[in-house]
């Protein structure tokens, strides 16, 4: 029996009848008179110096308004503060085809999209770079003049124990390279902001964002403008994944236009546009070196990561981070060694996908774990149960791990699909796989250095009875305003859908840092918990003294507020706002909330931790046809640790949302460039860009495994992200037995299949992926000894040795 | 607190102080002195149809495609867009009770034809079953791709009250949704079948 009247119901989202009705306002539904409309001059080179750019003939275009190029834009923005690399327009180069050049706005938008093709822009290409493997060996001409040395943007280096020792101590030493090519969001709606400036000099900006707090940073950067004068507005986003989580060249270039015309200027990227702003996730090479016993625990591990990063800096410090933090959640890993490197090249920049960083390295252990399990005779599944980390523990990257229900999760898996009767004994073509992982719910680090909260929640209660909630986070379809609706209604007894939610306008709410990291249910939602708790507290008291009662026995429940003993002694809710308002005055509450501080404290220790860790297992059955290679998922079967579902039916929902991008990702879509110098790509559209349709699309019989964790609001954790995860390498690991090939390279297209099929009847090695891993020059690793070898989450000292 | 009037007894108390944040931007360019200059544009056709039953009558530039003349001319902007190059199935509509991609037809192809877009789906404030469905078993996420899937689901259910989950899959094939992963979506569609063929919803046939 739940002890929770709107927590963990099925109920309807509070905007799911706007949508359905077609009346939510996305960014490109908004209208203002005397708008104007702007579009871009791209890039179509992939690297070269910018000379002159005359946009003087587009000017005299009728109907043409004004225009911008990069000099009227000199200041630089970037997600991060250590790489501020973006300028809204290019200055000095452009970095990949579909970087922003000048900006045209006109009285409608084909007057714009005309004017644009008279800009001359002088661009004087240089020598470009288009792999990890050419960045390396590149050093010159760099693409941007900071990083670590050449063309190579970022090094981490960490070790956490002697992986060596590792490998000496174990049984058997296995080592495998996997590739995996990079992929977009590919949101349905396309990007579009619309700015409006008032003539008391204030800026108003709504746009698709996933992040308003940092657009509205960003803006006020570039623009040289005081940010109390700036006002972001999120649009509930068109989904995001992730691909709308930057402060982008578009949304500043309409707030300068609006700020220089004084009317409203809209942009609507076309969808070539996204593809080209991507953000999407990295390819990376990775190679991972393990040490186990014959049991399958490990001993050592050495995992190292090659990022194509793509033109700019975006999150890809993070993604670089993030590539090597989560390795150690799952399993225990005694000793870790991570090495990461993130190239600059010319292609559109990589940046956070659902996942951010972590489905990568996920897939390549994954995959690794699956062919120890085989070197040692092993059952996959039951290895995977036998190594598990414990909960309440530290792993060797000093990650703190709090309640960790992937145990559960791979029972649940394994029982549900019969993995017993099918894995190795199914016939040929038809194939089973396993693979698990796990995702934060929320950084426990900001994005910015800061020891303010991040998420903040506001509550006004009116003496009619209304409850209005103000929260910074966005709705990208996740859910995320009906998460403080269900919160605040538990709390409060009342209904969730007479609740107002206010979200994601800087004038009217307090920061929530934005929706990624899957950060938003926890943080926000244990914010709008402290803020409902509060104004419980002063209705209570008040309603008390009304009563005659003990406070501390005052329930909320169905609109009303009343004694436990005596629901007949009680009255409305309406009324209890009015003994409190009468009582204590105007009755408004706040809640905030900052993730407990973690056990790291080395460099790179920023990222990684989290208040809590989801987990999932899945477990993928395919038919490969040996004839065409092409891989068919039947169905997945997926566990997942969601703490407490704050409303299984959106849990749910964001598990099948998961799975089936993780099916996109394993087994069609990618981010592919033609040829070596033009680096243009190759299917900017959706009709070329293979995405699952209802007819790749399998079954999915999803489990919830709750055992509510006490950083979590009510429990709960995160979903948004971390069942995406285990998707792609549970595919890969049944192809492989399937058809006993393995492709060690995203996606497993039918060609790959098909080649290796047939190195394998001709007794080659049947396998498919890297076999070359270009060094970059590593630097010197921290050394932080863990936990268990007396590490204090300090890095030791280099003692200098004496020549 | 310092009470104000003995502030005021400062020194500094009578001059502005210089901001300590970023400098407020006095400078910040004129809003620009246009001409209005009317864009010399093509010859406007009219056109008639019927949109969500209302007869229309509308002046449109002949170019324009039907989704651009229901969101920019008609503000009728629960019509979404994915791609406008006929991709993804976000822009369907019906026209006379076919499932139409918006964004592929030009408006004046359109004349005295019928056209149902997602705000003439709902009777008067009864949802069509579809939509209770899609809102109910949280087949709309982001939401954005909704009204194309709604739309291209009542064809389907008009021609066929009782399809089987593959006759479901081919009739939304056209159509991307990058949320839901399909699955809510198909239960959605089974349920509304199943309510409005058991009729319990009065405005099941429209
Ligand atoms: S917008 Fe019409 S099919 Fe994509
Ligand atoms: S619900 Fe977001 S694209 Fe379908």
């Amino acid at each position: 029996m739940s002890e929770y009247r709107v927590i963990g119901k099925p109920l309807r989202k509070v905007d799911a009848t706007d949508k359905v009705l077609g009346k939510t306002l996305f960014a490109d539904d908004l209208i203002k008179p005397r708008m104007l409309f702007c579009k871009l001059l791209r890039s179509h080179i992939p690297h070269g110096t910018v000379g002159k750019v005359d946009i003087g003939p587009a000017l005299a275009m009728p109907g043409v308004i004004a225009g911008l190029i990069g000099e009227d834009l000199p200041t630089t923005f970037g997600i991060l503060p250590i790489s501020q690399d973006e300028h809204a327009l290019a200055l000095d180069k452009v970095r990949f085809v579909g970087d922003p050049i000048a900006a045209i706005v006109a009285e409608d938008e084909e007057t714009a999209e005309a004017a644009i093709h008279l800009i001359q822009a002088e661009l004087e290409p240089l020598d470009s770079i288009s792999s990890i493997d050419q960045a390396i060996r590149t050093p010159e001409p760099r693409i941007h003049d900071y990083g670590a040395y050449g063309n190579i943007h970022k090094l981490v280096n960490l070790e956490f124990g002697d992986v060596e020792e590792g490998f000496a101590e174990a049984d058997h030493v296995r080592e495998d390279m996997v590739f995996f090519e990079g992929n977009t969001h590919l949101p349905i709606e396309q990007h579009a902001s619309l700015a409006d400036w008032s003539p008391d000099g204030k800026l108003t900006l709504w746009s698709s964002t996933q992040t308003p707090h940092y657009v509205h940073k960003a803006l006020a950067r570039v623009l040289g403008m005081p940010a109390a004068r700036i006002r972001v507005i999120a649009c509930p986003n068109g989904g995001g994944f992730g691909g709308k989580s930057d402060p982008f060249n578009h949304e500043i270039v309409v707030a300068e236009l609006a700020r220089r015309t004084g009317r409203p200027v809209k942009i609507t990227l076309t969808r070539e546009e996204v593809f080209y702003c991507h953000r999407g996730r990295h390819p990376i090479l990775m190679r991972v070196k393990s040490g186990v016993k014959k049991d399958g625990s490990i001993t050592g591990m050495h995992f190292q990561s090659l990022l194509d990063g793509g033109g700019y800096g975006s999150y890809g410090v993070a993604s670089t981070f993030y590539s090597g933090a989560l390795q150690t959640v799952t399993y225990n890993i005694k000793r870790y060694k991570f090495d990461g490197a993130r190239m600059f090249t010319n292609k559109p920049p990589c940046g956070p996908k659902r996942g951010h960083g972590t489905p990568q390295p996920r897939h390549a252990l994954e995959v690794h774990l699956d062919k120890i399990a085989e070197d040692l005779h092993l059952d996959p599944a039951e290895m995977r149960l036998n190594n598990l980390v414990p909960p309440d523990s530290v792993t060797a990257n000093y990650l703190k791990v709090g309640t960790m229900g992937l145990g559960k999760c791979i029972e649940k898996v394994i029982e549900g699909s019969g993995w017993k009767e099918k894995h190795r004994k199914m016939p040929h073509g038809r194939g089973i796989g396993i693979a698990c992982s796990s995702y934060l719910s929320g950084a426990g680090l900001p994005i910015y250095w800061n020891s303010m909260p991040h998420s903040g929640v506001m509550l006004k209660l009116d003496r009619g009875g209304g409850v209005a909630v103000f929260c910074g986070s966005i709705d990208i379809g996740q859910g995320s305003d009906s998460v403080l609706a269900y919160v605040v209604a538990e709390v409060l007894g009342i209904d969730p859908f007479d609740i107002r939610v206010v979200t994601a306008d800087t004038d009217l709410t307090p920061v929530d840092l934005g929706s990624y990291s899957s950060r938003v249910t926890l943080m926000s939602g244990n914010a709008a918990l402290q803020a409902a708790e509060k104004a419980r507290e002063l209705l209570a008291q008040a309603a008390a003294e009304k009563l005659e009662v003990p406070s501390g026995e005052i329930v909320f429940a169905d609109g009303r507020v009343f004694w436990a003993s005596d629901p007949e002694k009680g009255m409305s809710f309406a009324k209890a706002v009015v003994a409190a308002e009468s009582k204590f005055g105007t009755i408004g509450t706040v809640g905030s909330y900052t993730p407990p501080r973690s056990p790291g404290q080395y460099k790179g220790a920023g990222v990684g931790p989290s208040p809590a860790y989801s987990y999932s297992a899945a477990i993928a059955e395919v038919d490969v046809d040996p004839e065409t290679g092409i891989v068919s998922a039947r169905k997945i079967w997926i566990g997942h640790d969601i703490g407490q579902s704050i409303n299984p039916m959106l849990v749910i929902g964001q598990v099948e949302g998961g799975v089936y991008m993780g099916l996109g990702e394993a087994l069609m879509e990618e981010m592919a460039y033609r040829d070596r110098v033009n680096i243009v790509h190759k299917t900017p559209s959706m009709l070329d860009y293979k995405s699952p349709t209802t007819h790749e699309m399998c079954e999915v019989e999803t489990y919830l495994v709750e055992d509510p964790d006490p950083n979590g609001p009510f429990g709960a954790k995160e979903v948004g992200q971390g069942p995406l995860l285990p998707t792609i390498p549970a595919i890969a690991n049944a192809v492989y037995d399937a058809v006993g090939v393995r492709i060690d390279e995203v996606p497993i297209t039918p060609e790959k299949v098909l080649r290796a099929i047939r190195a394998k009847e001709k007794g080659k090695d049947p396998r498919i992926g890297p076999t070359k891993f270009p060094e970059p020059e590593w630097s010197e690793p921290l050394v932080v000894p863990p936990p268990w070898e007396g590490g204090d989450g300090k890095p030791v000292e280099k003692k200098e040795v004496a020549g | 607190m310092c009470p104000r009037n003995s502030l005021a007894a400062l020194p500094w108390f009578h001059e502005a102080l210089p901001r300590l944040d970023s400098p407020p931007t006095t400078a910040y360019p004129r809003p620009i002195m246009y001409k209005h200059r009317v864009i010399d544009e093509p010859g406007r056709r009219l056109l008639r149809m019927t949109v969500n039953d209302s007869a229309i009558e509308i002046a449109v530039r002949p170019h324009k495609t039907l989704l651009e003349v229901l969101r920019e001319d008609l503000f009728l902007t629960g019509t979404k867009h994915g791609c406008e190059l006929g991709e993804c199935g976000t822009c369907a509509i019906l026209v006379d009770g076919e499932p139409v991609l918006s964004c592929l037809v030009l408006a004046i192809a359109c004349e005295g034809k019928e056209i149902r877009t997602i705000e003439g789906m709902a009777d008067g404030p009864e949802l069509h079953p579809l939509q209770t469905t899609f809102a109910d078993l949280g087949a709309a996420q982001c939401g954005y791709c909704t009204p194309g899937f709604l739309l291209t689901a009542q064809a389907l259910l008009d021609e066929n009250p009782d399809p089987t989950r593959q006759e479901i899959k081919n009739a939304l094939a056209g159509n991307l949704c990058r949320c839901t992963g399909y699955l809510k979506i198909y239960e959605a569609v089974e349920l509304a079948a199943k309510r409005m063929r058991n009729g319990s919803d009065s405005e099941a046939k429209r």
